[in-house]
């Protein structure tokens, strides 16, 4: 099958892919961890400093108001991406687990009382974990766990039990980035709105592998981070239902997110200044913009076949070597691999394959629920995004040949 | 360190890992430890026979990956027959020797073997885990 588009084009767009690693080319298959970055994203960064090395809305002088205009322009970059209704609702965190942090400790504090519940799932990332457990702790609430089964698929059914009248806020990932599993988003705030509870959907893993419609997806909160679409570190997403932002207290406070202060009494900004203290991340905001908008250009349909036909090619040849076990069989699948090497510990798998250029991640993924339930000590992870190709696949199959070998 | 001597490390791990001295447990024991690696699930267990201040024998278990298991085997071999005083000031001197500034032991120092886990900083710990565990062992009694 071809590609469905010039896969050198865009690679050449990367400079990061032309590493040399232990003397072997790059084999990047973390992509769930972080992205590297396409060179427009590079200039728009080094461009905001050399261009609009300002602060963002203080100045009345030329250097602020290009910055200004180039930071604010990622609202409506950012909404589009996300089909939110306003750019109003667009809040520029530090990534998704701040995200997660500001609606937890916003919306959570106002909308939690002892004795309500909050319900998320056993395949959640630490971001979207801890925060509830803080939250629940802080509230008296009670933190309900929906299952995943063997096949790393949600355990829907327990659902209807789980969320009852006091169910306040529902938080769920899009996509999982230790099994890839892709979640029935939209069935899950269905069930969460008949009784009125929030719902926040972590979007970080499925951001890159768009589009997203938070329309559609009914949530009231979407959040993801820059660095994993192919933007910078350090910046991200946190999109708001405008009608619940108005009602929540701010997070932080400091300067920008006020309209006057003085000792008798402080005003808060407009939503959604409201949530945006002090000196943002402006260069990463921006970079971030250049990123959404490189990603928009590509064709989403494209990079999905694209994706697919690796994840289906590395699912064919992880089946065939003989002492590797995937890890999850979930129904609909990211371009997310979970598995382990028999007899091989996976920080030793993670070292040969280093050694052979080829770049996965190994550990629990900031999911020690998900390896307890599969009753692994950690995994071997591989990750795919636009930029890799079949020969990244059969670099890795090459490179998991050899640690047999070694520890055979 | 050049390839060969990257070579030479993998080499003595994967002799070590699939042929580990002092591997099991030692009863009668006069000090114990165990040790854990939270970040990724390596746990080290080492038992001491300790007589006149002196390591008579050590035994050690390990769960987990090939550094942590070869480390803790080789960590035997240096301390086995020395003195308490020895086997921490070994272990203090291996920490330091694996500081990314540090110059490279020489070829005929006993901690000379566990130099190439330098190649690997992301596994340090993996290595240094049989050696805190140690220090803990000998700092307890039974």
């Amino acid at each position: 099958m071809a590609h469905p588009f010039d896969i050198g084009s865009i690679r050449s767009q990367f400079p990061a892919l032309g590493a040399v690693v232990h003397g072997q080319p790059l084999t990047y298959l973390d992509n769930a961890s972080t992205t590297q970055k396409p060179t427009v994203v590079l200039d728009a960064i080094r461009d905001a400093y050399v261009q609009a090395g300002a602060n963002v809305h203080r100045g009345v002088h030329a250097l602020s108001a290009e910055a200004t205009a180039r930071y604010e322009a990622v609202r409506g970059i950012a909404q589009a991406f996300l089909n939110a209704p306003s750019e109003k609702e667009i809040i520029f965190t530090s990534g998704t687990t701040e995200a997660i942090n500001l609606v937890a400790q916003s919306a959570g504090r106002v909308r939690v009382a002892p004795g309500d519940n909050v319900v998320i799932t056993e395949m959640e990332h630490h971001s979207n974990l801890v925060p509830w457990q803080m939250l629940c702790a802080e509230r008296q609430a009670q933190l309900r766990v929906l299952p995943i089964d063997d096949h790393g698929d949600l355990r829907l059914e327990r659902l209807p039990v789980l969320i009852d009248p006091r169910t306040r806020i529902v938080a769920v990932s899009h996509i999982s980035n230790s099994l890839g599993t892709v979640n029935p988003v939209v069935d899950i705030v269905d069930q969460a709105k008949e009784v009125g509870a929030l719902t926040v959907i972590d979007g970080a893993q499925a951001a890159p592998h768009g589009p997203i419609d938070v329309q559609a997806l009914g949530c009231d909160f979407y959040a993801f981070s820059g660095h994993k679409v192919f933007g910078p570190t350090g910046v991200g997403v946190l999109w708001g239902r405008r009608s619940i932002l108005e009602t929540i207290p701010p997070y932080k406070g400091g300067g920008d997110m006020i309209l006057s202060v003085s000792f008798e009494g402080t005003t808060y900004n407009e939503v959604p200044y409201k949530f945006e203290a002090g000196t943002p991340n402006i260069a990463g905001v921006i970079g971030l913009g250049a990123a959404l908008r490189y990603l928009s250009d590509l064709d989403f349909d494209a990079i999905a076949l694209h994706e697919q036909d690796l994840l289906s090619r590395t699912l064919d040849m992880l089946d065939s070597m003989p002492g590797i076990r995937i890890i999850g069989e979930p129904k609909y699948r990211a371009a997310v691999v979970s598995f382990d090497v028999q007899g091989v510990h996976p920080h030793d798998v993670g070292t040969v394959l280093d050694l052979e250029g080829v770049a996965v991640r190994t550990g629990h993924h900031c999911t020690q629920p998900v390896m307890e339930h599969f009753d692994v000590p950690a995994t071997v992870r591989a990750s795919f995004a636009v930029y890799n190709t079949r020969e990244d696949v059969d670099r890795l199959a090459a490179a998991l040949k050899k640690v047999q070998g070694v520890f055979a | 360190m050049t390839a060969d001597a990257k070579a030479l490390y993998q080499q003595r791990v994967m002799a070590h890992y699939k042929a580990p001295h002092n591997e099991g447990t030692l009863d009668p024991r006069t000090h114990e430890a165990k040790g854990d690696n939270p970040l990724c699930g390596d746990r080290v267990t080492v038992h001491l026979d300790l007589r006149d201040g002196r390591i008579e024998a050590i035994a050690f278990q390990v769960r987990g990956c090939a550094i942590a298991k070869a480390s803790a085997s080789m960590m035997t071999t240096v301390v086995k027959g020395r003195s308490a005083d020895e086997a921490r000031r070994l272990s203090a001197r291996l920490r330091e020797s694996l500081l990314p500034d540090s110059p490279p032991l020489p070829d005929d120092d006993p901690l000379a073997a566990f130099a190439g886990v330098r190649l690997f900083p992301t596994r340090t710990r993996c290595a240094t885990l049989a050696w805190e565990t140690l220090e803990n062992a000998l700092d307890s009694q039974r």
